[in-house]
């Protein structure tokens, strides 16, 4: 949908005249202030963080964010976000990293090589996997694939690289932010295969017809055409996809384990800023950790609203030089 | 020497067979992706099918959980499933209708500069976490009026929302500028060619977004935290109070220490995702037959 489209479109624009019907100028306004209500409440999810963050914000300053601490035995009470942030990084750039191949396999096998009768259906399976909720996936992690990665998973990658410290030695417990990680990986999988393969099925036909044409194999057409125009957009599917993990709280929360301590043994138990606030829910201690917990969100929703709009403005200035591309394209 | 074996000779100096080979080992790590990820939904399914199926029964949707010692046997999650049917339907209510004028606004009114910012605003809301949410929704109502399923269901709305008016703003561009033109022609106001006459060709879209938000919002627990979870073990319909939601009780009882609720946890899971399962396929079924309509029409 372009806003071109639609502006040409005479019964399609804003009310204007004099002789204005009253019951057009009604529905206009109705609807106008439904939109204007989208706009408010994003503007009020923006100041409730603020200004319930505010005690905290006003206590801490902006040294809350690296100081690694969470203590709220009264009069002692001191709270950071510093090993939180390191988790949440730890755990969802490794999930994206995890996800990444093969989120663009799964886009390779939908866009190129699937079988007509194939299509429709992974599709249509990959996408359900995104709709398993959190929970569910939560619940599976803790006692189907905790056991599994702790029993088998983890003494193996231990033994054969235990000299990088990631892999450290296998957790005694059930919980890890390995299994967080795999966990993570299963979730934004589906996000980012859908929005990739997307992007390689508007690769235009004649760039790749070109391509095998010249002889190239299917991988070559797939290196030298499909990647370097879907590019872009890939950035803006992987920004949204880390955005996805960053903030998933549940699923996180169940099999992460939890604790304040920046270490590097994935293997070991951890907490993300989103898990720290889930796992807070029946009740912080004082005032103050209610506070601390909403400022928590507040580093949330900012690095939310910093990965969508960069990804939409990645996606825009993609559109806009795919046109003038294929303007050029024509004229010659 | 002829063209044919010239070619022959290129293509050998530059490793015809090698090329060819990294061809197919790229082609079959592409379908081990697939499988990988369709093998992990059949996975999750089937786990979550074997624990649960075991446990299900009519109990587990009658009867509530007895609190205290004396916990015996049948025991079920009915305030959850009453709470999740109530919170749900409020929020639906409540995001319907503000989502389905917001695509009504930004597609049959607003000029192009609006258009573009709201649906910007639209997908920032989207993007933001349902914790984050959640915790909105805490700040909001929750530390003045206390924990209620009418603050869980605005929360969930919230969720909602864009997912509505995104779906209706699809299906309403594709509605054809020829009806109304035809109702305008008519005389007929311009408030009532939009109402009785676009808005008619967009229901099968509409229901269909709806479907996905409410399946998408039916399983979410972030939001409902901070909102509606503390809660008793009575069953109750009264929005203005906290209630129970299936997947909040399936998070409380996936962090309890007694076997006895893990196995009503994996019932709720197989419940939870049967329907989630079962009302995105066929929303998305609908979606494709409503698509081929409206495309065929025009």
């Amino acid at each position: 949908m372009s806003a071109a489209d639609l502006t040409t479109d005479t019964t399609r624009r804003p009310l204007s005249g004099r002789r204005v019907h009253f019951g057009d100028l009604t529905l206009q306004t109705v609807a106008g202030v439904a939109a204007l209500a989208a706009v408010v409440l994003v503007g009020l999810i923006v100041w409730k963080l603020i200004t319930g963050a505010e005690p905290a914000i006003a206590r801490f300053g902006i040294h809350f964010v690296t100081r690694v601490a969470w203590n709220p035995v009264v009069g002692r009470e001191i709270f950071g976000a510093g090993s939180f942030l390191f988790g949440t990084a730890l755990t969802s750039l490794l999930a994206l990293a995890l996800a990444t191949p093969l989120a663009i396999g799964v886009a390779l096998f939908l866009s190129e090589l699937a079988p007509r009768v194939l299509q429709a259906p992974v599709t249509a399976l990959v996408e359900t996997l995104a709709a398993v909720p959190s929970v569910v996936i939560g619940l599976w992690g803790i006692y189907v694939l905790g056991p599994i990665l702790q029993r088998h998973v983890e003494p193996a990658l231990h033994s054969a690289l235990g000299f990088i410290p990631l892999f450290g030695p296998a957790s005694t417990s059930g919980p890890s932010i390995f299994t967080a990680i795999v966990v993570l990986t299963m979730m934004i999988l589906p996000i980012v295969a859908s929005i990739t393969r997307e992007l390689f099925l508007s690769v235009p036909r004649e760039l790749k017809e070109g391509a095998l044409a010249l002889g190239t194999t299917r991988w070559e057409m797939v290196r030298g055409v499909v990647f370097p125009y879907a590019r872009g957009g890939l950035a803006a599917a992987l920004i949204l996809g880390l955005g996805r993990a960053v903030g998933e709280a549940i699923a996180v929360t169940q099999v992460i384990g939890g604790g304040v301590a920046i270490h590097l043994n994935l293997f070991s138990t951890g907490d993300t800023l989103a898990s720290k606030i889930a796992s807070s829910y029946q009740g912080a201690a004082t005032n103050l950790e209610t506070h601390s917990l909403i400022y928590l969100g507040l580093i949330l929703l900012v690095f939310s609203l910093v990965a969508n709009l960069s990804a939409q403005w990645i996606v825009h200035r993609v559109a806009r030089a795919h046109g003038a591309g294929l303007n050029r394209g024509g004229l010659g | 020497m002829s063209a044919q074996s010239l070619t022959n000779a290129t293509l050998r100096a530059e490793g015809l067979p090698r090329r060819r080979a990294m061809n197919r080992l790229m082609e079959a790590l592409a379908w081990l992706a697939a499988a990988a990820a369709v093998g992990l939904l059949v996975l999750i399914v089937w786990s979550v099918a074997v624990r649960g199926a075991s446990q299900l029964n009519l109990d587990l949707l009658t009867k509530t959980p007895s609190s205290g010692f004396l916990a015996t046997g049948k025991q079920g999650l009915a305030n959850a499933f009453a709470g999740t049917l109530v919170i749900v339907a409020v929020a639906t209510l409540m995001a319907l209708p503000t989502g389905i004028l917001i695509a009504v606004y930004l597609i049959e009114f607003a000029r192009p500069a609006v258009r573009n910012f709201v649906s910007l605003v639209l997908d920032v809301l989207n993007g933001v976490p349902a914790i984050v949410i959640g915790i909105f929704v805490y700040g909001l109502f929750v530390l003045g009026h206390g924990q209620s399923a009418l603050a869980g269901s605005f929360a969930l709305a919230c969720l909602m929302l864009p997912l509505v008016a995104r779906s209706t703003m699809e299906v309403l561009v594709l509605v054809p500028s020829s009806l109304r033109e035809a109702g305008l022609g008519l005389g007929v106001p311009r408030w009532r060619t939009t109402l009785s006459i676009v808005l008619p060709q967009t229901i099968g879209g509409i229901v269909t977004g709806t479907t996905l938000a409410v399946a998408r919002v039916a399983g979410e627990t972030a939001p409902l935290l901070f909102t509606s979870s503390i809660v008793g073990t009575q069953l109750h319909w009264n929005p203005h109070h906290a209630l129970q939601t299936v997947p909040v009780a399936i998070f409380e009882l996936s962090e309890s220490a007694d076997p006895q609720d893990h196995a009503r946890a994996w019932a709720a899971a197989l419940i939870l995702l049967l329907f989630i399962l079962f009302a995105s396929l066929g929303a998305r079924w609908l979606a494709t037959r409503n698509r081929r309509r409206l495309s065929t029409s025009r």
